[in-house]
């Protein structure tokens, strides 16, 4: 079925893949200009990444913050649809002029759903809660979490108990469509933006170091959801093994990264945040010892004013040394952790209660559509002369919050003119 | 508009077995004689949504309230034309129905004192007239370097007209003189071209942009969508009208006389990174003392950044500089040796191959470390090393040493200008003693800002952009890197951060995309990010203004000038609509068809408060809708039970919050008032920048009027808080009403 988007005084809208704060922006910053959007999301809900970090650096805030204000604008805007559970089948055309095909699965919850939360008092299943990075569980009917936009729940079918409609059952606004089938629908864009964002360096990689083997090493990403009000543990950061909580806990820097056996590049962002879940630690407990491994302590402008506050007012300890091993003694489940201290000129094995490791961004650039260039890290590569194919955020470079979103506004220009162009060509 | 209003009441989400809805139906026929008032189970269902609009199309209602959930869920079905119909939501769901006892009586009355709220809210509202003003949507950029060229040129690609004005004879700006940039595209191993000469050609002869070089504003005035400015060229000036401005004024390196403890000044043979590139870029690189190549150049970072007594930020781009100034030295010979003492490397990204390339170059000699001295030694220089990777100090020979000094943004001009005028025309009145030394003290310090305003704006509040640190025209969002605090005006390039010039090009993109949203949100009448799409704008009722002034000093976007007697010039077409002019005005002059002071005053008074031996005490609670209030709301969805004795007012910012409300709920009898906004201070999450500390600082001077009136201070109570923490408004409601019960009702209750 054919269901292009109604073309915008201007020409033809645009697509973009990825509901993360890169395409957000792209679509928000378009349609507050006056493009229509076709903003498409794999998830249940925006948000991407950052709606699962607890704190942003430097200034410590919320993102929902700022999400709140970006879905809002959404809300508030009419040209930009939203798709959630969608996935870019295929990109056909020319600049100007492309053919979009997405598949949208089903929710098995529709639009008149109030979160009223009935479907979930009565849902018999559970499923693992992957917007906690499966440290937990929710009912297989769920709302994502409390701020999810769409505001909607949704069934994750392959969780429930076969034959039960326990849900549909009770919902008393009919909102619950267990025979929903997934759609295929046709949009006709000028450009394309991909925003698709990045994923954490696969830690059970880098085997000197434990993740997987060791309970208590946990990577950066997880150490969010742990800080996180809304986590599995609300906001307090306990260890894996015991529950305890940690008086010790090692950042492990460039767990991946600037390592030609795992990414050659820098990630760019993991030092500030492994300056900032070290804050995480001391606000826990002002006495408890934080230190991060580092090769390099990359906090480029003003974010130098963060590393200074955190070392200077909280007493985070900063050891220059590639970790060359994390070792775990098993009746405590503590972690010994070696490492070249090249200041000192030796090397030093010290016992921590946690480990967190520093993973990069791997660009989700698996499964674009056809016609992104990419480059040797599979980064989409800066794009030359007139295209209608852009990258928008970490698919571009590994890049932090506000590089992200000022990317992605620039996204949005490049863009736009396309869709300007198509319509004086069209 | 004669109004014509419709109560729409929803009985479902469990609203209905929590709330009677006939006696809440009663309020509205009864009390507020609704000619429409309808329950219905399913309001925002098809039927519900259907029933609304068939009401509204046939002329039977204008004026609806919809009394269900909340307004951040639903609004799509809840959505109508703003110029025609007045639309007000009241949140009986999160934030009454799923936080309190059921079938309770206070709970009852909660419920029907917020519809009361919104049924008087909707009868104050009038709708919003669209403006119809010509817009310019001609864009300005100022600066004719990386940034400003790109900006133009994009800006130009999508269609707009550009006028690019460069205070220089030639554009280019400081890429321009570069020898060659950072690599730009895989395999990020290769130094690459500057691509000038390309890109002054295209912009040159581009038929959307005018370029103006050798140029300078002399003023700007007016307001998004019609800003007059007038420029100083050679034979004489030019004055036109733009629509919005894009600043990519760029940077300066940081002064090297102030580098003395790093050598600079005791010989020629040492130099800046500017300074070397120069060299490099003009032919071969020569010892200045004696014009011989050097065998040996030491490059020191960091020089004058990340420290305190010099820049206290990272400069972002030196690491990169100078790994490029050792390609150019083994360029011209392979054995020559390249120290570089570091504190940390920043490459970051792909620029980690240019690193790795480097570190493989058997002359290039890497090292942590902080220098202790640069002195002249036999033939060269010594510098001397503490804190190597080697262990202890080193004593290095070189022929040149390199200070990598970093950016100072072409911004904070204006800014310390104005700064500088206020202080010495306060030593001059020589008021006090300890406010003259400060004053001083701030005259020595801003003495250093020699340069000149650069957008002249004819601003009340100052010539150019406001600062915030460093000097940096930025708002320091996290989420929303280009917003600043003048509506239509963006920054880019290194007047924003400090970044590369390829960041720079790319920075200038979004900027454009900024300034054309600008121009396009203001050819609508609607107000830019955050309340964008907004088409409500604040109105003065002039006659009974008394020129205090405090409108157009609070504004955080310098809305408002001033005429000779200090009477506010609305420009609103700069007005974010966050309604803080209107907080501050004592004589309650300022208000928006939509949002007033005596809407939200008769709100107040809508609230049915008890007598004092019902002992039932009423709390006031001022929200931010834009943080506040949603926790709440998750609050609710957690079902968290609070105090019922709290009736809650969203504000657009809690810095629209007027005093005068707080006279009227006292002298109405509400035992206590909360008002809960986002935080202040240097890391302000507040989203029109100094809303919630302007409303924190009215308050103390309130404060103060309560102990003179016998009344406790502690009735009034100021509260920061993240979006995030709806775990703890509960608890913050709660203690706060412990405490109003302990103090006993308000006195003036019954007067």
């Amino acid at each position: 079925m054919m269901q292009p988007v109604t073309e915008s005084p201007n020409g033809k809208g645009i697509l973009v893949i990825g509901g993360g704060i890169a395409g957000m922006t792209t679509a928000i910053e378009a349609a507050e200009t006056g493009c229509d959007v076709v903003l498409v999301e794999k998830a249940p809900y925006l948000g991407g990444r950052v709606s699962r970090i607890n704190q942003y650096f430097p200034k410590l805030c919320p993102p929902t913050c700022g999400l709140e204000i970006n879905f809002k604008r959404i809300k508030n805007n009419a040209r930009i649809t939203v798709l959630t559970q969608a996935e870019v089948a295929e990109v056909t055309g020319t600049p100007g002029d492309y053919r979009a095909t997405v598949k949208v699965s089903p929710r098995f919850v529709t639009d008149a759903c109030t979160l009223c939360g009935k479907c979930a008092e009565v849902c018999p299943a559970e499923r693992p809660d992957e917007y906690n990075m499966g440290l937990g569980t929710t009912k297989a009917a769920y709302l994502p979490h409390s701020m999810a936009f769409p505001a909607a729940y949704a069934i994750d079918r392959a969780a429930c108990k076969e034959g039960c409609t326990a849900c549909a059952e009770a919902c008393t606004y009919g909102a619950v469509d267990l025979a929903q089938k997934a759609e295929e629908k046709v949009f006709e864009v000028a450009s394309v933006v991909a925003a698709t964002g990045w994923t954490p360096y696969d830690a059970n990689k880098i085997d000197n170091l434990g993740f997987g083997r060791f309970p208590n090493v946990v990577t950066n990403v997880i150490m969010e959801r742990l800080a996180a009000p809304n986590g599995p543990t609300a906001g307090k950061i306990l260890r894996p093994s015991d529950q305890a909580q940690p008086k010790s806990v090692a950042f492990v820097q460039c767990a991946g990264s600037r390592d030609e056996n795992h990414l050659p590049y820098c990630s760019a962002v993991c030092c500030a945040a492994s300056l900032k879940q070290s804050t995480y630690v001391k606000a826990m407990d002002p006495a408890a010892e934080a230190a991060i491994f580092y090769i390099d302590i990359r906090t480029p402008g003003r974010l130098e004013d963060f590393r200074t506050k955190v070392v200077e007012e909280q007493g985070v300890e900063l050891v220059k040394g590639k970790v060359a091993k994390v070792e775990e003694d098993p009746a405590t489940h503590d972690l010994l952790v070696t490492a070249e201290d090249v200041l000192g000129g030796r090397k030093v094995t010290r016992r921590f209660n946690m480990v967190v490791l520093a993973t990069g961004i791997v660009p989700n650039t698996d499964g674009l559509p056809a016609g992104f260039a990419l480059d040797e890290f599979r980064f989409i590569a800066a794009p030359e002369g007139k295209t209608g194919l852009y990258g928008a955020g970490c698919v571009r470079r590994p890049e932090e919050v506000s590089a992200t979103v000022q990317d992605a506004t620039g996204a949005a220009l490049k863009a736009y003119q396309c869709v300007v162009r198509s319509a004086h060509h069209g | 508009m004669d109004k014509k209003l419709g109560v729409y009441l929803c009985s479902g989400c469990s609203l209905g077995e929590s709330l009677d809805m006939e006696k809440l139906a009663k309020v509205a026929q009864k009390e507020y004689k609704a000619p429409v008032c309808r329950v219905h189970p399913f309001l925002c269902g098809a039927e519900g949504v259907a029933q609304i609009r068939k009401d509204l199309e046939e002329g039977t209602v204008n004026t609806a309230v919809v009394a269900a959930c909340s307004p951040r869920v639903k609004t799509a079905a809840f959505s109508f034309d703003p110029t025609a119909v007045i639309m007000e939501r009241v949140n009986l769901r999160e934030h009454v129905a799923w936080c309190q006892k059921p079938k309770d009586e206070d709970t009852q009355m909660m419920a029907e004192d917020y519809l009361r709220m919104g049924i008087v809210k909707a009868q104050k509202s009038e709708p919003l007239e669209p403006a119809s003003e010509a817009i310019s949507k001609t864009i300005l950029v100022v600066g004719g370097g990386v940034a400003g060229m790109t900006a133009a040129l994009e800006a130009a690609a999508a269609g707009y007209e550009v006028t690019l004005v460069e205070k220089q004879a030639q554009l280019g700006g400081f890429v321009g003189t570069l020898k060659s940039r950072f690599p730009q595209t895989p395999p990020y191993t290769e130094l690459s071209a500057d691509g000038m000469a390309e890109k002054i050609q295209a912009l040159t002869y581009h038929p959307k942009i005018t370029v103006l070089t050798s140029a300078a504003i002399v003023k700007t005035e007016g307001q998004p969508g019609m800003f007059d400015v007038t420029v100083e060229v050679e034979g004489g000036s030019k004055s036109f009208r733009v629509g919005s401005i894009i600043m990519a004024t760029g940077w300066k390196p940081y002064d090297a006389a102030k580098l003395g403890h790093l050598g600079y000044g005791l010989s020629p043979d040492v130099v800046t990174n500017v300074e070397f590139e120069r060299m490099a870029a003009s032919g071969a690189i020569a010892r200045p003392s004696d014009g011989r190549p050097p065998q040996s150049v030491l490059f020191i970072q960091c020089a004058g950044s990340r420290d305190k007594e010099h820049l206290p930020y990272c400069s972002s781009v030196c690491c990169m500089a100078t790994l490029k100034h050792a390609e150019y030295l083994h360029a011209q010979n392979a054995d020559a040796k390249a120290y570089i003492i570091y504190k940390d490397m920043r490459t970051p990204g792909q620029y980690e191959k240019y690193y790795a390339k480097a570190q493989n170059h058997p002359a290039t000699f890497l090292t942590k470390g902080e220098v202790a001295s640069v002195r002249k030694g036999e033939g060269g220089l010594v510098v001397e090393v503490k804190d190597t990777l080697l262990g202890g100090s080193v004593q290095i020979p070189a022929d040149m040493v390199v200070l990598a000094t970093g950016m100072v943004p072409n911004s904070a001009d204006g800014e310390a200008i104005r700064q500088l005028h206020d202080a010495e025309a306060k030593v001059l009145r020589n008021e006090s003693d300890t406010q003259r030394q400060e004053a001083e003290k701030r005259v020595a310090e801003l003495k250093q800002h020699e340069g000149t305003e650069i957008l002249h704006l004819t601003y009340r509040q100052g010539p150019d952009l406001p600062v915030l640190r460093y000097g940096f025209p930025d708002s320091h969002f996290v989420c929303f890197p280009y917003e600043t605090r003048r509506t239509g005006i963006y920054t880019t390039g290194t007047v924003r951060a400090p970044m590369d010039s390829s960041h720079a090009a790319e920075d200038a993109l979004g900027a454009a995309m900024k300034a054309i949203q600008s121009v396009e949100l203001a050819s609508k009448g609607q107000a830019v990010h955050p309340r964008a799409g907004d088409l409500s704008f604040p109105e003065f009722f002039l006659q009974r203004c008394t020129q205090c002034k405090r409108c157009t000093e609070e504004c955080p976007f310098g809305t408002l000038d001033e005429d000779a007697k200090g009477t506010p010039k609305p420009n609103p077409y700069r007005c974010r609509r966050c309604g803080i002019c209107m907080g501050a005005c004592p004589e309650r002059i300022i208000s928006f068809k939509n949002y007033s002071v005596d809407m939200i005053a008769s709100m107040i008074k809508a609230i049915e408060v008890p007598e004092e031996d019902e002992e039932k005490p009423r709390v006031l609670v001022f929200m931010c809708e834009n943080d506040a209030y949603p926790a709440l709301d998750i609050a609710g969805m957690n079902h968290a039970q609070y105090d019922p004795s709290v009736r809650i007012i969203p504000l657009r910012c809690l810095g629209s919050m007027n005093i005068v409300w707080i006279a009227d709920a006292l002298s109405g009898g509400i035992d206590g008032i909360m008002l809960i906004g986002c935080k202040y201070g240097d890391d302000y999450q507040c989203h029109f920048a100094k809303g919630s500390e302007l409303a924190n600082r009215r308050l103390e001077n309130v404060k103060e009027t309560l102990t003179r009136l016998q009344l406790e201070s502690e009735r009034i109570q100021v509260t920061q808080l993240a979006i995030n923490e709806y775990g703890k408004l509960p608890v913050l409601i709660n203690d706060f009403m412990d405490r109003i019960r302990e103090m006993g009702p308000n006195p003036y209750k019954g007067f």
